[in-house]
């Protein structure tokens, strides 16, 4: 109340706009005071910190502070303190390390993690759940082998690219231009009761043939794949693209292609460096489905 | 003579307008060249038909009109902006809701810029333009300069809008935050603009008060640096006359800060130099009392303007921009916050007299809490910009947070104060419809205010936090899609403040209608002018 009476009692400027007059309240103290500060502290802080710009360069401040300093010298100290580890993993028998090197392999497992969610979740999916196309690596069925040796192997050198001179290559032809449409519809049929799907019986006794003619050499009598080829087993539950009967026949009539780029940095700048791409094998190993 | 040069120019712009339809590269720029075809067509035969009229006599008084439809037109755009601004949280939530069949239309990433420049342009512009049309007469005790020229503003501007809108969800945009428009749109603000500042300058210098009212040093400050904010980073080369693509004439580091000087005086100058003008008119007229410290509204206002316009390299942290560049933006950020709250210190100061009101008057309760808003946002942002705090934020729902917390709390409640009281006052009625209705309008509003804010501080910072945490071995932990999980919770919080504030906002506009053209209102008492 008392305030409110004091306040009364300040003049007002005399103007008046529309009825609003203005009192000629002085500067809350406190406000000023922290204006004043803040400028005191900007004053330092551009002389402490890179600020002032001069005609070929800018001032540095005398703390020697820079963004590109601070995460050079971050990044240092993290490989410093990783270094040894990174060199025993680069040279490491991934086979037997497990066993042979349990602290090692922990470390592997943990850095293979980091590895895997920065340059594989983009296709393979969150711990490895993958995607249309993009094979799960969590589970029990391998194109070209679970063994964690096959993994590197497949990490560094990468499918059907053109960096790896070793990449692993295979290409099943595309046999619309080969089958006849009633071929290719029996086939699809008997590759589906392969997998103990529903299918229409004389079609799938019809395909038999053309399967074996056409499709046993890659994929096997049985239909149970080869891993030489990365022809995927036909005969189990799981689809890369697809078992249904739309997509079985474009698979067959079009063939599929995919690509998985070399990651070992001898094949792509700012690659994975070899016990990377261990870690990363050993991380994506131990998802589920290794060997 | 001056009706015939104007029957000539509609007609070239329809002319111009239909070839761009015919021959225009993209769908956006032909789409366009129909809707300008339409607006110059029906201009040009209207005139036409009207050419020779006998002229009335020139309109005295206030020029009130305009208002109107600014104040309708602000309510109009502010729905739509909150809408689509719900309806893109509950699309980040549940990524389904971008529909198959709106592909390249309703996805997100076409309705984002939407939202941003229906609230920001849309919404807030209108606001602006009218209240500052209402504020500029009345504090000059003149008409508004320029005859029409005050429709040329609004329905120039608003044009822009449509032109901008449509553009956005066909595809056309030069990619800069808060200046997606593409080079012709561009243009055209710019000539509406200018007539803005002509209309607004016209009126300040034939005023018939002494001294220019401190509302208007905001309003005017705001006008002058828009345009050149807008111009400066809209410079661009069109890749063709007959297409929307455009090239920005700089480029890499150069383009960014540019963008970011733009890009943070937008919030600078749009929606604090202009909203505090807002405020400087309608929280003294409400509460009755004096404003507090004329000083205060003298230091605060050129410290304001001053610093501001240093503060955009805080958006570019840690990235190409040099460090002495970021350095010097996070310094003037840390200094502007004394005279950022300078503006709230006079507002709270001034309702300080009128306490009692915030029992009785919502109107006065919108103010306090935009006033409150406005401080902890002018607080947060100067925080944000100190570089150690922007290497958590950055990047992460907080910034979003930070924005809505000034835009929904300090614009929005600012704004529905002014609506509520100017509406009643340009329809010449004795009052509101109800302030019942404006009281549930201040829950609703209120309470989608915190839980916005609330669930993005709480993810934005969970964000910042997953993002950089490594292990023993200096790993990370987390991969981003761990990250995106661990926030829907957060998204269906922020959803629903969403649909609360949207609330607000329809209740507001039903009590403004049955205000203006219910029945239930009686016309205020006529009082003998001055």
């Amino acid at each position: 109340m008392s305030k409110n009476d004091k306040k009364q009692q300040v003049e007002t400027t005399g103007h008046e706009w529309d009825g609003i007059q203005e009192f000629n309240n002085p500067l809350p103290r406190w406000w000023v005071w922290v204006f004043y500060v803040t400028i005191g502290w900007g004053l330092w802080y551009t002389v402490a910190y890179p600020a002032w710009p001069l005609l070929t360069g800018a001032t540095e401040g005398y703390k020697g502070f820079s963004t590109r300093g601070q995460v050079a010298a971050d990044i240092a100290a993290v490989e410093a303190q990783n270094a040894p580890n990174n060199a025993a993993l680069a040279a490491s028998d991934l086979a037997t390390l497990q066993t042979a090197n349990p602290a090692l392999y922990s470390y592997a497992v943990n850095a293979g993690g980091a590895v895997f969610r920065t340059n594989c979740v983009q296709c393979h999916g969150n711990e490895g759940m993958g995607a249309t196309g993009y094979p799960t690596l969590s589970d029990d069925d391998w194109l070209w082998g679970g063994s964690v040796v096959d993994i590197a192997y497949t990490v560094s050198n990468g499918v059907r690219n053109e960096s790896s001179p070793d990449a692993r290559f295979s290409q099943m032809p595309a046999f619309g231009d080969i089958l006849s449409n009633e071929e290719i519809a029996n086939v699809v049929a008997y590759v589906r009761a392969l997998s103990g799907q529903e299918a229409d019986a004389t079609a799938a006794a019809a395909g038999q043939q053309v399967f074996l003619d056409n499709c046993s050499a890659c994929h096997g009598e049985d239909g149970k794949g080869d891993r030489m080829v990365g022809a995927p087993n036909l005969a189990d539950a799981l689809w890369l693209y697809g078992g249904d009967a739309a997509t079985i026949t474009q698979t067959v009539k079009n063939a599929r292609f995919g690509v998985m780029p070399a990651w070992s940095e001898a094949f792509r700048d700012g690659g994975l460096t070899q016990a990377e791409v261990n870690a990363v094998a050993i991380y994506v190993h131990q998802l589920g489905g290794g060997e | 003579m001056w009706d015939w040069i104007k029957i000539a120019a509609l007609g070239l712009i329809a002319l111009a307008a239909a070839l761009a339809a015919n021959w225009g590269h993209d769908l956006a720029f032909r789409v366009h060249g129909i809707i300008v075809f339409l607006v110059a067509g029906g201009l040009f035969v209207w005139n036409v038909r009207h050419v020779g009229d006998a002229k009335g006599p020139a309109p005295t008084g206030y020029f009130d009109s305009v208002i109107r439809a600014g104040v309708i037109a602000t309510a109009f755009w502010g729905m739509a902006g909150f809408l689509v601004g719900t309806f893109i949280a509950f699309q980040l939530a549940f990524p389904s809701l971008n529909f198959e069949f709106l592909q390249g239309m309703g996805n997100f990433g076409r309705l984002r810029p939407l939202h941003t420049s229906a609230v920001i342009f849309a919404f807030g512009g209108n606001a602006l333009i009218a209240t500052s049309f209402y504020i500029v007469q009345r504090t000059s005790a003149v008409r508004l300069w320029g005859g029409k020229l005050g429709w040329f503003v609004f329905w120039g501007y608003n044009l822009f809008i449509v032109l901008a809108a449509t553009g956005y969800l066909l595809g056309s945009t030069q990619s800069k935050e808060y200046a997606e428009p593409e080079w012709y749109v561009d243009i055209w603000l710019t000539i509406v603009w200018v007539a803005y500042l002509v209309a607004f300058l016209g009126t300040i210098m034939t005023r018939k008060e002494r001294h220019i009212y401190v509302a208007n040093w905001f309003f005017l400050s705001f006008i002058v640096t828009v345009a050149m904010l807008h111009i400066v980073n809209n410079l661009s080369l069109p890749v063709s006359i007959l297409g929307s693509k455009s090239v920005q004439v700089f480029s890499g580091v150069q383009d960014a800060m540019v963008q970011w000087w733009y890009g943070h005086n937008a919030v600078g100058f749009f929606l604090t130099a202009g909203f505090l003008g807002m405020m400087y008119y309608f929280v003294p007229k409400q509460a009755e009392r004096p404003v507090y410290s004329y000083k205060l509204s003298i230091v605060h206002f050129w410290a304001l303007i001053f610093l501001y316009i240093w503060a955009g390299p805080h958006h570019l942290h840690y990235t190409a921009l040099p460090d002495w560049a970021s350095t010097l933006g996070m310094v003037f950020s840390v200094i502007l916050w004394m005279p950022s709250w300078g503006g709230m210190i006079n507002g709270l100061m001034t309702l300080s007299g009128a306490w009692d009101k915030i029992r009785t008057d919502p109107i006065i309760r919108m103010m306090v809490i935009s006033l409150g808003f406005y401080g902890m946002s002018t607080f947060e942002g100067p925080m944000m910009s100190i570089r150690a705090v922007n290497s958590l934020s950055h990047y992460t729902d907080w910034t979003i947070g930070h924005v809505h917390s000034g835009a929904l709390g300090w614009n929005g409640m600012i704004t529905f104060a002014a609506l509520y009281f100017m509406t009643p006052k340009l329809w010449n009625k004795a009052g509101l419809y109800s302030l019942r209705l404006v009281n549930i309008h201040f829950w609703l509003a209120t309470i989608g205010i915190i839980l916005y804010a609330a669930s993005m501080w709480v993810t934005g910072i969970m964000e910042g936090l997953m993002w950089r945490e490594v292990d023993a071995n200096g790993f990370l932990v987390n991969s981003f899609a761990d990250v995106v999980a661990a926030k829907f919770p957060m998204y269906i919080v922020r959803g629903l403040g969403g649909v609360l504030y949207l609330t607000g906002a329809l209740v507001m506009c039903v009590n403004l209608w049955k205000t203006a053209f219910g029945k239930d209102v009686p016309a205020a008492v006529a009082t003998p002018a001055e």
